[in-house]
């Protein structure tokens, strides 16, 4: 076994694009763990959506091999984390795992929302934090500034940290120096019943439901009968290894180490993250505090454009979910786009990602609403019931009282953009915080309704402020709101799919929004179509569909009937992809257009 | 006795002297090619067509293009003695030819009415010169109008082509030109509104069409001022004087069987019950009765007496009714673009202009 003082087991943390994935790979790189021709960019990114979009979706672990300056090898166990504040969850878990972290900051750009997010969060799991100053290779970038600027906002030390650039590999050695210099080694009893908290588990095609554990107290071992203590259920271990980043198996897993097990488990819902692993034999005494579940914020329904794949995409939640237990789904019957899913997610990125992983590796064309948070509806009988579909608003006469969710967004923005994030946050119904200064950048703190920023508010804050603002987060509990269920009619028939809730203020203009771009939308049709946004009955946007007048052909002799029929044969294929109300048909595309976020 | 099934022979030219901006056909600008040779290809085309179809009455013979007047008229002559040979044909045969106007009509109509052209149908296109330049016609308004006289005292039966709902084009001048048209005599008159294809030199211009409202309304005007004029709508874009609606042209409408001889020339033909798709040279391609229906549809609307339901059911087999998605037709016809009568299914005035809809709701 390896004496406890010679691991480290830290995460790495970052607001979004601060380069941890790439700092990450020259890491493992030095340390050896992948030969270069193995490498590839973001290694530790492993799904094609992961690299595309350039962000980590699902925290990755891998263990390494660093002779330090003194002489010694020490085993380091790097956990890289998800920077999107959707993702909160992940990185908080990550954390709970292990004894420290280095915080990766952008040398140019500085101390963003979710730096701050995340030293938070590390400092809650009372980590020691090494600084990291990363892209030093670039000319804008300015060490001594940010330096400062780490001190005064965060209140960190900075006479530690360390000027690395993920790109060049620069620093690197001065970087994993500091790990071993400044995190502290676990702790834990070899010899005390086995304790490990589980960190994550995931679904693998060969190997079945992998658990990632990081081993507390005692020892893991292949063939040892250990127990899920929150289920109480029994398994063997048929497997024990690490990520180097490659599954290298061992044989044993000892106290302070960071590794995986399988055990013939069948399902990922019978390894509840933050679970403890015991002994079944000899069982620890008490259970480790585990993690808060994840939470929903925010709803919307996936239906499959052909009504016959719904078990595909039943098959593909359910696949989904094996590796991410934060999708929350289940079935739903929509009169207009018939069988489908009321789906939970944990913010809008996170919405986003799940939809273009049922098209991309599902192979499913997908029809989504509109996003909706959860509402809590006081009846007026007494009765608490929470809301997040359109389709299940209540008699309004029965409702007391709704309350939605709040939430306090911090934002850092350069001083220029001030006055126009301060504008959107009002317009957003948000109230003022807090407002200070570092250095030309300030900080601003607001309380804003959730159903505020699950829309566009992160793609405006990036627009109005060219990109320099940053944005984070939390929720902050429950204000009364003044909520109304917009129906939009399409030749007089309510879509309920189309269906929104939203404040009264702006339910107005939303369903003039989505009218107008549903006539744009929806081809003209033999007859007029009327388009309605109705609140309670009462229409408050219309426009009008005007009949088509004229589509023949001018010339249509012997030689050109082939062709017609083929152009007829092409036009039925179309007319199938279309939906059918009524008499009126919607092609697929006008429900994801015209629910599209933000102006036109 | 039996009676021989009739036969229409459309002969492609598929060459121009130059390339009009809205045209899409299939056409060579040559003008250095061997009119021997392609005619002699003809002939033995012909001839190939005449060992699986027999039995056959022609009835209507037509040179299309391209420009078929630039055939030379003892090469036509050559054509029409073949099939004479090769077939039977009918007492009123009706054999028509394309032609544009040009300054050699004082000959010219006149040998193609010895080489046994019995129709001639003139491409005007336009009777004001602006225009006629815009759509890229090589021929004045005067020779025009020259040779508008002379095919109407050449030949008996005769058709004139315009082609309107230009760009800006407005209602008062488009009239003008149908006043003037009316007073040759001409026995049929096609007017086509101007669509902007696909690969035509309009297209990469960016020309657009008129404004549909506009285009409507000029439609609706021209059917009107026609009628008042002793032409009525038998075709979406083709108006006849009683008794002279082109019989080649009713061929394809109603579904009857023809061939198609030249490059890219399309035929349809029923061979022992089945439905053949034939295409030059000597392509043939099963039908069907569901594509043949389909066909009979999109080409027996077009007509303003439209599908009659007994011939659509001896030709492809299905019953109309059978075929048809009866929930969109009773939508139709409740809707006023469609009619149906014990005998007939036809568009309305105001289906008319909606038939590529109306054919897309009764197929699917």
């Amino acid at each position: 076994m390896t004496d406890l003082s010679l691991i480290r087991n830290f995460a790495i943390i970052a607001h979004i694009d601060h380069g941890k994935s790439t700092l990450a790979d020259r890491i493992i790189e030095y340390c050896g763990g992948l030969q270069s021709r193995e490498m590839t960019e973001q290694v530790l990114d492993s799904m094609d959506i992961e690299r595309e979009r350039g962000i980590t979706i699902k925290a990755q672990t891998v263990r390494l091999e660093y002779k330090a300056q003194d002489g010694k090898t020490y085993l380091l166990n790097l956990i890289d984390t998800p920077g999107h504040v959707d993702f909160t969850y992940e990185v908080s878990r990550s954390l709970a795992s292990c004894e420290g972290s280095v915080l990766v900051v952008d040398a140019t750009q500085g101390v963003e929302a979710q730096t701050l997010a995340n030293v938070y969060l590390a400092l809650d799991n009372n980590h020691e934090i090494v600084t990291a100053l990363n892209k030093i290779d670039l000319p804008s970038a300015d060490v001594a500034r940010v330096k400062q600027q780490i001190e005064d906002v965060i209140g960190l030390d900075t006479s530690n940290a360390v000027e690395v650039s993920g790109k060049t590999g620069a620093g690197v050695e001065d970087l994993l120096e500091a790990v071993v210099k400044y995190l502290p080694a676990p702790t834990g009893e070899e010899n005390a019943p086995t304790k490990a908290l589980l960190i994550d588990s995931w679904y693998d095609s060969y190997l079945g439901v992998v658990i990632l554990v990081r081993i507390k107290d005692g020892t893991l071992r292949k063939k040892q009968n250990i127990r899920l203590m929150s289920t109480g259920l029994d398994y063997v271990i048929d497997k024990i290894g690490v990520f180097t980043p490659k599954m290298k198996d061992v044989d044993v897993l000892h106290a302070g180490e960071v590794g995986f097990i399988t055990a013939s488990i069948k399902s990922v819902d019978d390894c509840k993250i933050g679970d403890t692993i015991t002994d079944n034999r000899q069982p620890c005494a008490d259970m480790l505090a585990g993690f808060k579940p994840s939470v929903s914020v925010v709803f919307c329904s996936i239906f499959p454009v052909d009504s016959s794949q719904y078990d595909a995409l039943r098959d593909a939640l359910a696949k989904l979910k094996l590796n991410d237990a934060s999708i929350e789904y289940q079935p739903e019957n929509s009169g207009a786009l018939g069988l489908g899913f009321r789906c939970g997610f944990l913010g809008l990125l996170h919405m986003e990602i799940i939809q273009e992983r049922i098209g991309r590796e599902f192979d499913l064309d997908i029809i989504t609403t509109a996003p909706s948070v959860a509402y809590k509806l006081y009846m007026t009988n007494g009765v608490e019931m929470t809301l997040d579909n359109p389709a299940d608003m209540p008699d309004p006469s029965t409702i007391k009282l709704i309350e939605e969710p709040m939430v306090r967004a911090t934002i850092m923005v350069p001083d220029e953009y001030l006055g126009s994030i301060l504008k959107l946050c009002t317009e957003r119904r948000g109230t003022q915080e807090d407002l200070t200064y570092v250095g030309n950048r300030a900080m601003v703190v607001y309380k804003i309704p959730l159903s505020e920023i699950v829309f566009d508010f992160y793609d405006r804050l990036k627009s109005i402020s060219s990109g320099y603002a940053s944005f984070n987060y939390e929720l902050i509990g429950y204000a009364p709101a003044d909520l109304v269920k917009v129906q939009i009619l399409i030749n007089e028939e309510p879509v309920d799919a189309l269906a929104f809730l939203c404040n009264r203020t702006e339910a107005e203009a939303r369903g003039r929004q989505i009218c107008g771009r549903l006539k744009d939308l929806i081809p003209r049709h033999l007859f007029k179509i009327p388009l309605q946004a109705s609140i309670g009955g009462r229409i408050v946007a219309r426009e009008t569909i005007s009949p088509m007048r004229k589509d023949v052909t001018a010339k249509c002799y012997g030689g050109d009937v082939t062709r017609k029929r083929k152009l007829l044969d092409n036009q039925k294929k179309g007319k199938q992809r279309m939906r059918q109300f009524g008499k009126v048909e919607v092609p697929q595309s006008a429900f994801i257009e015209a629910l599209r976020i933000g102006d036109n | 006795m039996h009676q021989p099934q009739e036969i229409a022979i459309y002969i492609h030219w598929p060459f121009c002297k130059s390339k009009c901006p809205y045209c899409d056909f299939y056409k060579k600008i040559d003008c250095n090619i061997n009119q021997d040779i392609i005619i002699t290809e003809y002939i033995d085309a012909l001839r190939r067509y005449r060992q699986i179809l027999p039995e056959r009455i022609v009835k209507s013979v037509f040179f299309g293009g391209g420009t078929p007047s630039l055939i030379k008229p003892n090469n036509i002559a050559i054509v029409i003695d073949e099939i004479v040979r090769l077939w039977p044909i009918t007492e009123n045969i009706e054999i028509s030819l394309e032609a544009n106007p040009n300054t050699h009509y004082q000959t010219m109509f006149q040998d193609l009415k010895n080489a046994g052209i019995n129709r001639l149908s003139l491409g005007v296109q336009a009777l004001n010169e602006a225009d006629l330049h815009f759509l890229g016609r090589t021929h004045s308004l005067a020779t025009a109008r020259l040779c508008l006289r002379e095919i109407t005292s050449v030949f008996d039966n005769h058709s004139a082509d315009l082609i309107y709902a230009r760009p800006h084009q407005i209602t008062a001048d488009w009239k003008n030109e149908l006043e003037e048209i009316c007073t040759y005599g001409l026995k049929h008159i096609s007017l086509y509104q101007l669509t902007i294809e696909e690969n035509t030199v309009f297209a990469r211009k960016g020309v657009k069409s008129l404004d549909e409202e506009a285009a409507v309304q000029m439609y609706e005007m021209t059917r009107d001022f026609l009628a008042a004029n002793g032409y009525y709508l038998y075709e979406v874009s083709n108006f006849a004087q009683k008794g002279y609606e082109s019989k080649h042209n009713l061929t394809y409408w109603q579904g009857g069987d023809y061939i198609g001889i030249g490059p890219s020339a399309h035929g349809r033909i029923c061979l022992n019950g089945a439905h053949y798709a034939t295409e030059y040279p000597f392509i043939h391609t099963q039908l069907s009765p569901q594509e043949r229906a389909e066909e009979l549809l999109i080409m027996g609307l077009r007509l303003t007496n439209g599908i009659n339901k007994a011939d659509f059911k001896k030709i492809c087999g299905l019953d109309m009714h059978d075929f048809v998605n009866e929930q969109k037709l009773n939508f139709l016809k409740e809707s006023g673009l469609l009619a149906e009568t014990p005998t007939h299914l036809f568009a309305t005035r105001s289906g008319f202009l909606l038939l590529n809809q109306l054919v897309l709701e009764l197929c699917s």
